[in-house]
């Protein structure tokens, strides 16, 4: 466990009766992008709500950067910056001067402060608009300057609580392009949340999924993707209901999963033929309509572990 | 030394700078009272005290509207105050709290930052009410040398911070304490009603009832108007049928109890802020 930079051990986290966090473990080693991955309500902004020091640690403890959160915030303010996953903007002020207030308040020296502003507006494409109200900018352009508001503070780990909510491909592209070049360059750590599982799947080094409160798998994305099985069908037929059932109980098939286009057969290895296949399934007067191999992706990850269909995300 | 409350105050300043309707509309209440309330009010004065009194020889008798002029004063300092509390209630409701106090600045940099802007404020508005009270026939000033107002004005710059940092400090604990706009607004409606009433901001306290008397004694308002009336109509004048006598004695208990008033409640709002973690 050399070098993590963050270190979580048996953090757990209650809203009164609703258990949010439970008795979770993980690290993040320095330099790294850490995708933090589940559907709603999993409990990712708790922890990182816990990990930024604005929730008061219940039970287990956190380290970032050597420092533990829960003796010495302030410390560990001075370490980190966040981009949070709601819009959380003054109405009345101006783009620059939203961004002016973000780097006073991180005393930025006032030549870094200028040029920084300078630059990300370029990178969200707001430059011709800095004197333009917050209140009167779109969802989009208001997520943006929230990113370049959490961009303006090179931290030694920068938080991004589902960043690219509602921004359209290209601004995604260019976000992504600065976050992976002070990652690089300036080797501050990201942990991240996404719902973007394309985004996850190129972006980061590290991926953990965390569903209701617990942590579900970790790992890079080729190890969870070969950890699910080696490869996936993908069927259609006459019965899917008794045919996984059947199919389940396959010795090669690990997991069987439904959705409303077939099934999704998860293969332990890949010695499952086609044909005997079929043959199991006549053996029950059930035809085969269609049968597709396919490869594992981060979605199938995210289903297997989480049982769920990724959850179409909801512009704020 | 840390300097975040600049960036603070520079925030609010810019955004109170645009409020234009917000300072006309803050300007005219104080101006209605001294306009609707002191000229009515200065008619009848005459009827109410004929006779109970005579002024003594040694105190300067004034008019109505130059005693209430110290009382619209402390009390557009208290509602400007109290009202700016709310600002970081909407901070905290708009989610723009939690962007601050992730920041490696300490919180009690918000604390310094909104209270400088609020005694700047009062101080804009201490200023033009005081003008306006001039124009309105309000006998401030008078007699004094020009060495005298120099002083007079400083001593009421400096009571003026006293008692609305004291002021900023209580309403910024309720704006942090109160989860709920309309809550906090009623809370400071609450306050501001027997904070005003129970004090000498239109009337002599002498006059009353008991219990009102001791809610006087430990009204930083009405210690607050005792140090205006000294310093803009002198130690010992007569008016309202009334001998004040605040001499220099007087001015220090009210020196005094401001100074409480604001330690402590800077002290607590100190301790609020560090300990809360519901943004
Ligand atoms: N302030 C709160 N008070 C009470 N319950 C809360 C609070 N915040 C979150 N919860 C509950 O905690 C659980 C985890 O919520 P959390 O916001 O951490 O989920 P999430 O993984 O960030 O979800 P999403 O992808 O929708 O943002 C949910 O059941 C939620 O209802
Ligand atoms: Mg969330």
């Amino acid at each position: 466990m050399k070098d993590a930079i963050i270190n979580v051990e048996g953090l757990s986290h209650s809203y009164g009766k609703t258990v949010a966090v439970d008795n979770i473990y993980f690290h993040v080693e320095e330099g790294q992008i850490f995708s933090f991955l589940g559907p709603n309500g999993a409990g990712k902004t708790t922890t990182i709500n816990l990990l930024i020091t604005l929730l008061r640690i219940q039970k287990g403890q956190i380290t970032i950067s050597g420092v533990n959160v829960a003796k010495n915030p302030d410390a560990v303010r001075r370490n980190i910056g966040v981009v949070f996953q709601d819009h959380r903007l003054d109405r009345d002020l101006t783009i620059w001067e939203t961004l002016e207030f973000h780097g006073k308040i991180h005393s930025l020296p006032k030549e870094t402060r200028r040029q920084r502003i300078t630059e990300l507006l370029n990178i969200v494409e707001l430059g011709d608009k800095r004197n333009a109200f917050i209140k009167n900018l779109s969802g989009g352009m208001k997520r943006s300057v929230e990113i370049a508001r959490g961009l303006l503070v090179h931290p030694k780990v920068l938080f991004l609580d589902e960043p690219t909510i509602g921004l359209d491909t290209k601004a995604r592209q260019r976000i992504w392009h600065y976050i992976k070049q002070i990652n690089r360059e300036e080797n501050v750590t990201v942990f991240l949340t996404t719902h973007y599982m394309d985004e996850a799947d190129q972006y980061s080094h590290e991926i953990c999924i965390i569903d209701k409160g617990k942590i579900m798998a970790n790992g890079s994305s080729s190890s969870l993707k070969n950890a699910i099985g080696k490869d996936i069908y993908h069927i259609k037929t006459t019965d899917d209901l008794k045919a996984s059932q059947i199919l389940a109980n396959l010795p090669e098939i690990s997991h069987v999963e439904k959705n409303s286009n077939g099934l999704l057969l998860y293969l332990k290895n890949n010695e499952l033929s086609a044909s005997k296949l079929v043959k199991s399934l006549t053996i029950h007067q059930i035809k085969l309509g269609n049968l597709n191999l396919l490869k594992p992706t981060l979605d199938d990850v995210f289903i297997y572990y989480t049982g769920r269909k990724i959850d179409s995300t909801v512009d704020a | 030394m840390p300097l975040g409350f600049t960036a603070i105050y520079w925030r609010d300043m810019i955004k109170f700078a645009r409020s234009k309707a917000m300072i006309f509309l803050s300007l005219l209440q104080p101006v209605l009272w001294l306009v609707f309330y002191g000229i009515s009010m200065s008619n009848n004065t005459g009827l109410f005290f004929a006779g109970t009194s005579v002024a003594p020889p040694d105190a300067i008798t004034v008019s109505y509207m130059t005693f209430i002029t110290s009382g619209v004063i402390g009390m557009t300092i208290l509602f400007t105050c109290l009202y700016s509390g709310q600002n970081l209630q909407f901070d905290k409701q708009y989610g723009l709290m939690k962007t601050i106090v992730v920041s490696p600045m300490p919180r009690s940099q918000i604390l310094i930052g909104t209270t400088l802007s609020g005694i700047t404020k009062c101080l804009i508005q201490t200023t033009i009410i005081t003008l306006f009270g001039y124009i309105l026939g309000a006998q401030l000033f008078a007699g004094f040398l020009l060495s005298n107002i120099i002083t007079s004005a400083i001593g009421l710059i400096l009571f003026s911070i006293l008692f609305s940092a004291g002021l900023m400090f209580l309403s910024n604990m309720i704006g942090l304490k109160v989860n709920n706009h309309d809550v906090s607004q009623a809370i400071m409606a609450l306050l501001t009603l027997p904070l005003f009433f129970a004090s000498n901001a239109l009337y002599p306290a002498e006059t009353l009832p008991f219990t009102m008397k001791l809610l006087c004694y430990v009204n930083p308002l009405a210690y607050f108007i005792d140090s205006v009336r000294y310093f803009t109509i002198g130690p010992n004048f007569y008016a309202f049928g009334f001998n004040y006598q605040i001499g220099l004695e007087g001015l220090l208990s009210s020196f005094i109890a401001l100074g409480i008033f604001a330690l402590v409640m800077f002290v607590l709002a100190i301790f609020v802020i560090k300990n809360i973690r519901d943004f």
